[in-house]
């Protein structure tokens, strides 16, 4: 029996390991970025985000004074300065890039024809020679310098403003509401009658809202486009918020057609033989019980719609002004490919939404998985 | 602000518009055949065979205009020049056949159909597995399913920045790269090593992907009989044996809805690949090279409709499954 105990315990050990890593391996891509939003542009380059907590270590050059900085100190000739910048500590220090660590801070080093230079802990050089300096580029000298780790949220008031994300916002957020909220209200009425009305057709119009379910966008785009410019509403935020409630339409007709079909019969018929309409009906009883689905399919819709890129990309402008968030991170990738600190910040400004509704709702959303999946789907 | 109120206007205007429309409908078919006096049964019964063409009709005019007419049009374009000017016959699928770049796509589509799939739904179903069996599941669950919230182009963003690049030398400030120079090789750019490229662009896919998997086979893992699990254990089974033989030919019809959800998403995939490598180092796949034609400098729409007639007839063999099914269902 111990044998049997001792094998449990591992095997808890084991899968508590194994959730553990395979959480880490999902999460860590996100941190990543995250840490970086908040690294300032230096430190990101300097190095990885994992370090971001550690002091970040940089070897760099700064050159020392000339000829004209000079001054007569003892009979020498002096040369003085500082080669940090704020915040930098100095850790070695070198005269040439084949050896840019070769001495300590505060070691005094003989250069030819009898000059000499030393620089101390704080980062104050200087250099002195029996004759007059001639120099007039002044010597590299080779620092290697710790800088504290440092958090900024500069980066995201630099986003929102300059780079135009602000803007873009307000525009999701404009393409976003009506486009979650449409088509529930028109599907809701569909769903109804397809659930509890009796009529010829019923199980074919079924059958194509199943099967519209995977019809490829792409098909969509161009007579669309077409069709939008044929009738006048050209490109323009009725044009994609039209576009996005008929592409949402058959998931929303689905997953409430499915709940509404497990309502209890016998709510529906009394209601029916008290002479309640049909319209009081949906009204009064279908919508309130339905909460759930029509939940389901408002945050679907909603990440579906404030993530999407190709359909804005299509149905609307592409100038600055009317770039969804989706849109200027695409452009960003392009023109600042290596700003990571501009990229990270934009990236999570443009995904805090959904986030933020995903961790709120996600009891919702899981469940709308579950309807419209294990189902048929 | 502005832009605000025309969006909080729509709202407002949509809403009153459908309600309107419902109610008043619904008011005038009452009107015109009132459910009492002389005829008040036929009157019913005329009623009942117009109302439920009201409730559905806005999202019959809808779905029509948004998603049936389109297929046709695009159907009948994908025979045409590049202007949709003038019929071509089977041109357009003729230099489809023998043109490279789609020839690669073809290839780049077909490995994404094997790979992020089937590399989804298995750690989907690994993920559920370890996550029902732990305390803290909830909240791994939480994490893994994050993901799906964040838009393609955000995990562009996110998964270009563990892919970073910096030359031989300098410190590495991609993920991936510090692990691979850490293990004493030379730095590379990812996303340009031919081949492979692919699959760096599927994993993230598959991130996005595997916690929806995970959320669906949870909930069947979890209704599978308590009974055929107790009997398998007081037989003996080890915990391999009790999952690979027990639990999962028992939920094999919910992994197959896994699959090809999944196959949908993969065959429609374009975000990825647009913003992470535009098609460019091998890369292409169907989605954006039709993007690439129909909105790339010169349209040509007939090719581009060709396209995706293309990504429209490997959809379809799981559209009638799903028809089939679903039918099967409601008988």
């Amino acid at each position: 029996m111990d044998n049997i105990a001792g094998t449990r315990a591992r095997l808890v050990w084991a899968v508590n390991l194994a959730a553990a890593v395979l959480v880490v391996l999902w999460v860590v891509p996100t941190i990543g970025l995250l840490v970086s939003s908040f690294r300032d542009r230096d430190q990101i380059t300097a190095s990885g985000w994992w370090r971001a907590a550690f002091p970040a270590t940089a070897t760099s050059f700064v050159r020392a004074g000339t000829a004209k900085d000079q001054f007569q100190e003892n009979g020498l000739w002096v040369i003085e300065g500082n080669v940090l910048e704020k915040g930098q500590r100095l850790e070695r220090w070198g005269t040439s890039s084949r050896a840019p660590e070769a001495y300590a801070p505060g070691e005094t080093i003989d250069l030819k024809e009898g000059e000499q230079i030393t620089v101390t802990p704080d980062g104050h050089y200087r250099l002195t020679a029996p004759q007059e300096f001639t120099t007039t580029r002044g010597m590299r000298i080779f620092i290697t310098t710790t800088t504290p780790p440092r958090f900024t949220t500069e980066n995201y008031a630099r986003v929102i403003g300059a780079e135009g994300l602000g803007q873009a916002f307000l525009n999701t957020m404009t393409v976003t509401i009506p486009a979650t909220v449409i088509p529930i209200l028109i599907a809701a009425f569909a769903a109804y009658a397809l659930a509890w009305m009796q009529f010829p057709g019923r199980a074919l119009l079924v059958a194509a809202v199943v099967g519209l379910l995977v019809v490829p966008l792409q098909l969509s785009l161009i007579p669309l486009l077409r069709f939008h410019n044929e009738i006048g509403l050209g490109k323009g935020y009725l044009g994609i918020w039209l576009a996005h409630t008929g592409f949402g339409l058959p998931l929303a007709i689905y997953l409430l057609r499915n709940y509404m079909v497990g309502l209890p019969k016998e709510i529906i018929e009394s209601a029916r033989v008290d002479g309640a309409t049909e319209f009081q009906i949906f009204r009064r009883i279908i919508l309130p019980l339905s909460f759930p689905a029509l939940a389901s399919f408002a945050i679907f819709q909603f990440l579906w719609v404030w993530n999407d890129l190709l359909v804005a990309t299509v149905f609307l402008g592409n100038r600055p002004d009317q770039l969804v968030m989706t849109g200027v991170l695409r452009e960003l990738l392009g023109s600042r490919g290596g700003d990571w600190e501009i990229l990270a910040a934009s990236a999570f400004v443009s995904i805090a939404v959904p986030l933020l509704v995903f961790f709120a709702l996600q009891k919702y959303l899981v469940r709308g998985l579950l309807a419209g999946s294990v189902k048929g789907g | 602000m502005e832009q605000l109120m025309l969006a909080g206007g729509t709202i407002l205007t949509g809403v009153f518009a459908c309600v309107a429309w419902f109610w008043g409908a619904n008011f005038v078919l009452d009107t015109v055949y009132p459910p009492r006096g002389a005829h008040a049964g036929r009157n019913i019964l005329r009623a009942n065979m117009i109302r439920p063409w009201l409730f559905i009709g806005p999202a019959i005019l809808f779905l029509g205009v948004y998603l049936v007419y389109p297929v046709f049009k695009s159907t009948v374009m994908s025979f045409q020049d590049s202007d949709a000017q003038q019929f071509v016959g089977f041109a357009n699928y003729e230099w489809l056949v023998s043109d490279a770049k789609f020839r690669e796509s073809m290839r780049n589509n077909l490995m994404w159909l094997l790979v992020v799939p089937a590399a989804s739904t298995f750690f989907g179903l690994i993920a559920a597995q370890l996550t029902d069996r732990i305390k803290w599941g909830n909240f791994a669950k939480s994490m893994i399913f994050m993901p799906m919230a964040i838009s393609f182009v955000g995990a562009g963003v996110i998964w270009k920045f563990v892919y970073d690049y910096r030359a031989e030398g300098q410190d590495q400030i991609g993920l991936l790269n510090a692990i691979w120079v850490a293990l004493g090789n030379s730095p590379e750019t990812w996303l340009t090593v031919p081949f492979w490229n692919n699959f760096f662009l599927m994993i993230v896919l598959v991130w996005i992907q595997t916690g929806f998997a995970m959320v669906i086979l949870s909930a069947a893992l979890r209704g599978i009989p308590e009974e055929t699990i107790e009997a398998a254990i007081l037989d003996g089974a080890n915990p391999w044996q009790l999952f690979f033989r027990i639990k999962v030919p028992q939920i094999w019809g919910t992994i197959a809805v896994v699959w090809t959800t999944i196959t949908i998403t993969v065959l429609k995939v374009f975000d990825i690949v647009f913003v992470m490598t535009n098609g460019e180092w091998g890369t292409q796949v169907l989605a954006n090279m039709m993007y690439n034609w129909m909105f790339r400098g010169a349209p040509d729409y007939g090719r581009g409709s060709a396209i995706a007639l293309v990504i429209m007839a490997l959809v379809l063999p799981i559209m009638i499954w799903n028809i089939r099914n679903a039918r099967k269902e409601m008988a």
